[in-house]
């Protein structure tokens, strides 16, 4: 294993559909029930039965529309507020409409959600306005159960294979190039149509561990969809609205005040007391995190020791087995008792994530992009806050569109010297005799990145990151260095993530205003609706770099009051209340 | 420019005594997310034990959640835990 093969195999098939975390396999799901004759392949670089974010569960549904607690407006008001306003409704109301549907289909796969004693879910409060967390008190199985669906469907799963640039022709979609990361052939595999599933850019910055793996993200989630989105000509919006999380210090994880907060615990600077009114995740919310650090009243912390023993027997119970279980490792090390002790939080390095912000390639409410035949969804697709059940619910929009799209189409001519000219960039590291290994190019990437994007972001120091990246990306292309197909694999994520650099500083540069709290906080400029209240779209530009261009945000369906389009901005809690 | 052979402590333990690679499973193998596991061979050839190979772990837990025979146990990378 590991060794550096020749070879390269084409395949053909219908609908090709690139990660199978979340999003991806939902797809899958939907097209061929749809439609089953079609060939549908799922493919990941990882193994579908345990990939992604969800490889080992999740505690809760952090945003589910329920009959009864919550109406699709409502929910579309509450993103559009959190989202500071930049959001086409068009694509969040149909989710809300229709992922009450997706819920009860995961039920049916053996999901179990929190029931009250009547037998109706048991929905909890967490956001601003509304109520949508959902428990899931079997939630380590929800990954094992997605795959008996896949096996069932007979869905055509292709693992250890990474894509690294997608195909056009004709104008369209025509297909994706994959790498086998333990031999290096590559497959070529022709498409009608393509959904992309690849999950955030976890790899961005770099954690204040300086451990390259120790990200909030899954971290084989290296930002290759958003490189090959861009690559291919795709729109990609709001990029400059980073992922930025309140995460345990030094383990990265969620802090999960989701699944605490509706039980009593809550988020606490030094002294115990809680300083804003909401722990859901926005880039207001890490506005006043950030403050209250930089007020030195930090550190910040999750706070449960005031709770009683059965409450955080439950909260511990479910933080250690779902999710990510090595947090209970992490405490125990640490000698940490929720009972006695704080649990001390940090900022984390930045991403790009719609999943929890906004960045993302641009998709419009049937997860097509700006190129035809090609569909994003999950936490790549730039529909805001779309988290797991978004991650289901537009991977599913995606399956059902490019069954309809697939009728009418054949293959798309494409041209082989971008496969010949793709196996030429790919190798470059495996013809020289020794040079950089893509670990030292990444961790140098990333360490400029928290260097110089992490908000407040400063013009002056952003125009450096472009220099030091344009310097860093020469030394990848002409010097790194590999000697096996695993390194390789890094060596490709390393390219990735360097595109990923450039596009971060490059959107931020192009917004010159302050939006999303501290995701777009640009300490130069205050908020201005009206230059900016627009999304902005980044392209690959004719001269190989980013360009750029504003997007008028869709008219609304769902009206904002002029009082309640800052509700996210006023968190801060007035007077402190001391801890009981 | 030769490469250092620079020494780091990986997370991820294999029990050598539990471990079955010897009559071919590969489960922590297949299942990691990094791909950072790999079965060590014998003179022959042949499987002996699994072991990290890569140091480039997100502590998920999925190797040691389906052992077969608890021959895995995660523990935090060094520099965050
Ligand atoms: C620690 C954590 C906790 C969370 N908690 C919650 C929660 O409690 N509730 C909630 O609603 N949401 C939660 N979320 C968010 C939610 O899990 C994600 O939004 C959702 O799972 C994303 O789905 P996805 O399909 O976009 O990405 P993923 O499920 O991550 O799938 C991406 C897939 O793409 C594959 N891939 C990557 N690159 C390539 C490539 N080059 N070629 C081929 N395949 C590739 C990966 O291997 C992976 O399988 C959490 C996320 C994390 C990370």
């Amino acid at each position: 294993m590991d060794e550096i093969l020749d070879g390269t195999t084409q395949i053909d098939c219908d609908i090709l559909i690139i990660g199978g975390g979340t999003a991806g396999p939902m797809a899958a799901l939907k097209a061929k029930r749809k439609n089953p004759k079609a060939n549908v392949i799922l493919l990941d670089k990882a193994n579908v039965k345990r990939s992604g974010a969800i490889s080992m569960g999740m505690d809760g549904l952090n945003n589910s529309v329920i009959p009864g607690y919550a109406t699709p407006e409502q929910y579309t008001k509450e993103i559009t507020i959190a989202n500071d306003g930049i959001v086409d409704q068009k694509a969040v109301y149909r989710y809300a409409e229709e992922c009450y549907g997706i819920i009860q289909e995961l039920d049916e796969f053996g999901i179990r959600f929190q029931k009250d004693q009547n037998g109706e879910y048991d929905v909890k409060k967490v956001h601003h306005i509304g109520t949508y967390v959902l428990p899931m008190p079997n939630g380590d199985t929800v990954k094992k159960a997605l795959y008996r669906q896949l096996r069932k469907a007979r869905i055509n799963i292709i693992n250890r294979y990474m894509a690294t640039r997608l195909l056009t022709g004709e104008g369209r979609i025509a297909g994706a190039i994959c790498v086998n990361t333990r031999t290096a052939e590559f497959l070529v595999v022709r498409a009608k149509a393509v959904v992309m599933s690849l999950g955030a850019a976890g790899r961005l910055g770099l954690p204040a561990s300086g451990y390259l793996y120790g990200t909030y993200e899954n971290a084989s989630n290296s930002g290759e969809g958003y490189s090959m989105a861009y690559h291919a000509g795709a729109g990609l919006a709001n990029l400059e609205c980073f992922q930025i999380n309140p995460l345990i210090k030094d383990y990265n994880g969620p802090a999960c005040a989701y699944v605490a907060g509706p039980l009593g615990g809550y988020t606490s600077n030094a002294q115990g007391e809680r300083f804003i009114e909401c722990d859901y995740w926005s880039g207001q919310m890490m506005q006043e995190f950030y403050d209250e650090l930089q007020g030195g009243k930090g550190p910040v912390y999750l706070k449960l020791n005031h709770l009683a023993e059965e409450t955080v027997a439950e909260i511990e119970r479910v933080l250690h087995i779902v999710e990510r279980p090595t947090r209970g490792h992490f405490h125990r090390g640490r000698n940490t008792d929720y009972r006695k002790d704080m649990i001390e939080m940090h900022i984390s390095e930045i991403g790009f994530c719609s999943g929890h912000s906004a960045s993302g390639v641009f998709v419009d409410e049937r997860a097509r992009t700006t190129i035809d035949g090609l569909y994003a969804a999950g936490d790549m697709a730039n529909v805001p806050h779309n988290y797991m059940l978004g991650a289901f619910t537009n991977g599913a929009f995606a399956g059902l569109d490019a069954v309809d799209f697939i009728k009418d189409v054949d293959f798309a001519d494409f041209d082989m010297g971008d496969v010949d000219a793709e196996r030429t960039r790919v190798l470059a590291p495996t013809k020289r005799d020794d040079g950089i290994p893509p670990n030292q190019i990444e961790y140098k990437t990333r360490r400029f990145v928290n260097d110089y994007l992490q908000p407040p972001k400063v013009t002056a120091k952003m125009e450096l990151a472009q220099r030091r990246f344009e310097e860093v990306r020469h030394d990848m292309e002409t010097e790194m260095y590999v000697r096996d197909s695993h390194e390789l694999m890094r060596s490709l994520e390393a390219s990735a993530i360097m595109d990923c650099a450039d596009m971060a500083a490059a959107a931020s540069l192009y917004r010159t205003e302050s939006r999303w709290g501290l995701y777009h906080n640009r300490v130069e400029y205050e908020r201005d609706d009206e230059n900016w209240f627009c999304h902005t779209i980044l392209t690959k530009g004719d001269d190989g770099k980013p360009a750029h261009a504003k997007k008028a945000v869709d008219d609304y369906i769902v009206e904002i009051d002029e009082d309640e389009k800052d509700a996210y901005n006023n968190q801060r809690v007035t007077s402190t209340v001391a801890a009981e | 420019m030769p490469l250092a052979q620079t020494s780091t402590i990986v997370p991820v333990v294999i029990d050598d005594a539990l471990c079955i690679a010897d009559k071919g499973c590969t489960v922590c193998v297949d299942v990691c997310p990094l791909d950072v596991l790999r079965i060590v061979e014998g003179p022959d050839g042949s499987p002996v034990t699994a072991h990290m190979k890569y140091d480039e772990c997100w502590y998920c837990m999925p190797c040691e959640a389906d052992c077969p025979t608890g021959a895995v146990t995660v523990n935090l990378p060094f520099l965050l835990k």
